[in-house]
């Protein structure tokens, strides 16, 4: 008897004769999927369009009356059944998101979808569970790191004089320590403390996770002076401008001030800094664990996916995937919040709002 | 006369496919005259310029049956030729010479730049001809300034510097777009006249961009006036001052302030408002590692006046002259030293808290209506901010009452108090600006060039606005402004302004009368009259 590796569970297991059947089988089960996903949405945009409907006549038969009474028509009712462009882009979006959705999850039941790395972990699973390490390193240094900038920038760039150069000296002073030395150096007194303390850390997990959240922490204490210097320097501008003038002018108290005219009048720049530096932080994850002063490498991220892709890359036939699927994740994830911010961004302003 | 340089006919530019800024106008150009275009902000004119010269934004489409220039058709040109016929045929004069100067090139290699395109010189050959045309605008010095950076040169000879760049290419046609608007008079007029010289030594036609009236009468031969992108009347100038047909010309000229209105002012004796006396506002120089005060600015430097209950005091002079500093610092916005004593509270002594609760009697309106409003808050919300402040103890139903009231004092509908600025023309803008103002029932109303930034038409209606509310509340006007047409109206006394220092002051009748300084006569006799035959 030849000896050979077992069969992976999930690697088309199912079929008999995976050479022929393999393909067929593909396509049948993602089709299912399709269909399924199809069928569900369907099925939402169909519950969604009764509801509104009901609603809408419940709207006219109460309007009505007073309508007639007044000899209008109902244009109102008429104008309804078109569609937004927004409720169309959201339709169209779920009809792309939730077939492929589910066809995946189908799909993934019978085969390893994304490939499998080389101890023969799914792909598919890791990139997936690496969202979450994603979205917390982004938010949690984001919720770090914003006050702290918000604070000091405003206040550096309203009151001037020693506040101002306290503040500067402390951002230029820590602009100048190389951020990667500091962040591994942080990295091993954690590590440090950790293996000095083992009663309090004793299972993997809460290691992993002790050591993403102080990675967050110093991530967010290095990375707060790009947006304090960049909201310094728009408050400089504001606090001459003639409205801000006029309200001080018309006595109202300096807390308020900076509440009411200097804050919502920088907004737009901390949406902007702040979407971007989620992005950046996703990817400094990546470097940073890529050179092993990230997150845990028992921690799945994108970061230990491309790290322990790296070896793999070298062989012959190559292995692209672990790479691939990490890069598509996390391209897709900043891509969308860049989106996102920018819409949230006119969405905020009166000005862009009002024209539509 | 019968050589129209430049031929325009059934002229039109859309942007987007819906907006129509020039609508079907016909124009000529003869040969050696100046022709004035007139209209107010948005009216279209200098988008007709510009759309002669091809030099449109992308959204803009153009349509047009004929442009001719001499026996040209520019309409059949390509962009590479336009490029030739633009700068030599045709020279372009900005409004703004600030911003249309390089700041990082020399004032010589901007104008030698212009020359090297059309021009095949040697290098000699160009240095003479940059000095020149220098000489030519009236530079000083030319043999030194060739060298000189934007920055280093005044806002007139910045302008200067805008003609000599535009003559490089000895143009026929000389396009001036609002030439002087952000000048001072007296520079203004230097730079007409000119204008005016080199007109007839090259013999060039000027074809003049102005919504100043006054100003046109006295440059133009013949003037065509737009609204709404079409030309509603044209005519030679002494006819279309003398006799003007159209009902929106008569309308514009109607509102233009006039000097003569100052005889109507009564003078009688109230007591006064505001004191001033002594007051200072120095800005420290520092150099040096330890910052140390070497000199100071003299922004306002000793200046004494009162300002009667219910009257007005405008405060004339140059940009540069300390006026503004020294209406924000009477409002402790920019730090003043000096006594300023107002309703009999001597307002220097006050800090904090109880300078706070003072801030009711005096209070100020912007020049600029775009930035002096909070774009992200409500108009009724930036009307009460100073309620709130003030009278914290008012409910926010009185407040919004009170609000609805303010807004039809300065003619408003009541439903401006839930949109934004930006929703807004300026004149409305600086109609809620007043209302701000008044929110807190202020003695005084510092006005820093209320009107500098509106159309005349709109200018007019804030002028008498402002007199209304006088009339009703009896609040007291500083009134600070360049325009002496608009003092005339407006002022029932004045003070003339010069390097931070008041150097005459009186009755309006009599300052702009029998001016005694040497600096006010010069003023007066900078500010182009409107040349009408009566």
């Amino acid at each position: 008897m030849e000896w050979s590796y077992p069969r992976l569970e999930f690697g088309g297991r199912h079929l008999n004769n995976p050479e022929t059947e393999k393909i067929p089988d593909i396509l049948q089960k993602s089709g299912y999927g399709l269909a399924q996903g199809l069928g569900l949405t369907g099925a939402l945009m169909l519950l969604w369009y009764m509801v509104r409907q009901t609603h809408f006549e419940r709207l006219n038969f109460i309007v009505r009356p007073e309508l007639i009474a007044q000899g209008q028509v109902v244009p109102e009712a008429r104008h309804g059944e078109q569609l937004s462009p927004s409720t169309k882009a959201v339709w169209i979006v779920l009809f792309i998101i939730v077939p492929l959705a589910t066809a995946l999850v189908h799909l993934s039941g019978y085969y390893h979808v994304f490939g499998t790395d080389k101890v023969g972990e799914d792909v598919f699973y890791q990139a997936i569970k690496s969202i979450r390490t994603g979205l917390v390193i982004g938010t949690l240094t984001t919720l770090i790191m914003l006050p702290m900038a918000i604070v000091f920038g405003i206040l550096a760039g309203f009151f001037r004089g020693w506040v101002d150069d306290v503040i500067q000296y402390i951002y230029t002073t820590l602009n100048s320590i190389p951020s990667v030395l500091l962040i591994a150096a942080s990295i091993l007194m954690v590590q440090v403390y950790m293996a000095n303390h083992e009663a309090a850390f004793t299972s993997v997990i809460v290691r992993a996770d002790m050591r993403l959240l102080f990675l967050c922490m110093i991530l967010g204490v290095t990375s707060w002076t790009g947006l304090c210097r960049l909201l310094r320097a728009e408050t400089l501008k504001l606090r001459e401008m003639e409205y801000v003038q006029a309200a001080q002018a018309l006595g109202v108290k300096q807390g308020a001030i900076l509440l009411r005219h200097i804050l919502p009048n920088v907004m737009h720049i901390v949406l902007i800094s702040v979407v971007l530096d989620f992005s950046s932080l996703v990817l400094a994850e990546a470097v940073l664990s890529y050179i092993n002063i990230g997150v845990d490498p028992t921690t799945y991220s994108w970061g230990n996916m491309i790290n322990g892709a790296r070896l793999e890359m070298a062989r012959e036939p190559i292995v692209w995937w672990s790479l691939s699927a990490a890069f598509v994740f996390m391209f897709a994830l900043v891509l969308a919040a860049n989106l996102f911010a920018d819409v949230v961004q006119d969405a905020f302003d009166p000005r862009r709002s009002g024209n539509e | 006369m019968n050589n129209p340089i430049l031929t325009v006919r059934h002229l039109s530019v859309t942007f987007n496919h819906l907006n129509t800024v020039v609508d079907d106008i016909s124009f000529d150009i003869h040969a050696g005259e100046t022709f004035a275009l007139v209209g107010e902000s948005g009216s279209g004119k200098s988008m007709t310029a510009l759309s002669v010269l091809r030099l449109l934004p992308n959204n803009a489409r153009l349509s047009a049956d004929t442009i001719n220039l001499q026996s040209d058709d520019l309409l059949k040109h390509s962009e590479y030729d336009l490029c030739k016929i633009r700068g030599r045929r045709i020279g372009f004069i900005f409004q703004d010479p600030m911003s249309s100067l390089n700041p990082v090139m020399t004032i010589g290699s901007q104008i030698e730049e212009v020359i090297k395109l059309h021009f095949d010189l040697s290098r000699d050959a160009l240095k003479q001809r940059v000095l020149e045309l220098l000489q030519q605008v009236e530079i000083p010095d030319p043999q030194q300034r060739i060298k000189d950076y934007p920055h280093q040169l005044s806002g007139g000879q910045r302008q200067r510097v805008m003609i000599a760049i535009a003559l490089a290419g000895q143009p026929d046609l000389l396009i001036a777009d609002e030439p002087t608007t952000s000048l001072d008079v007296t520079i203004q007029a230097q730079i007409l006249a000119l204008l005016k010289a080199i007109q007839q030594q090259t013999g060039m036609a000027l074809w003049l961009i102005s919504h100043d009236l006054a100003l046109v009468s006295t440059m133009a031969d013949r003037v065509a006036v737009m609204q709404r992108g079409k030309i509603v009347e044209t005519g030679l100038t002494a006819e279309f001052f003398s006799q003007p047909k159209h009902p929106y010309t008569r309308k514009l000229l109607n509102a233009l302030p006039l000097m003569q209105s100052c005889l109507t002012h009564t003078a009688e004796e109230k007591p006064p408002l505001l004191q001033v006396s002594d007051f200072y506002c120095h800005y420290p120089i520092r150099k040096g590692i330890f910052k140390r005060i070497v000199d100071y600015v003299r922004a306002v430097d000793g200046v004494s006046f009162n300002i009667q209950h219910g009257k007005t005091l405008a405060l004339v002079g140059e940009s540069g002259c300390g006026k503004t500093t020294l209406g924000k610092s009477l409002l402790n916005l920019i730090p003043g030293s000096g006594r300023v004593v107002i309703n009999g509270v001597e307002l220097n002594a006050l800090t904090g808290e109880a300078l706070r609760q003072q801030r009711a009697n005096i209070q100020i309106v912007f020049q600029d209506p775009f930035s002096s409003m909070n774009p992200r808050m409500l108009v009724g919300d930036i009307i009460a901010e100073g309620i709130r402040a003030l009278h914290p103890h008012i409910s926010l139903d009185e407040r919004k009452a009170r609000v609805r009231q303010l807004l039809q004092k300065v003619d408003l509908p009541e439903d401006s108090a839930l949109r934004y600025p930006h929703e807004f023309s300026g004149g409305q803008r600086q109609r809620i600006c007043i209302a701000r103002a008044l929110a807190v029932d202020p003695k005084l109303i510092v006005c820093d060039e209320p009107t500098s930034a509106l159309d005349v038409s709109v200018q007019a209606q804030i002028i008498q606005l402002l007199k209304t509310l006088q009339r009703e509340k009896g609040v007291s006007y500083l009134f600070i402004t360049h325009d002496l047409a608009v003092v005339a109206e407006i002022a029932d006394d004045v003070a003339v302004m010069y390097q931070g220092k008041i150097i005459e002051q009186g009755g309006v009748a009599e300052v702009l009368t029998q001016p005694k300084h040497a600096y006010t006569q010069k003023l007066l006799a900078a500010v182009p009259v409107l040349k009408m035959d009566h």
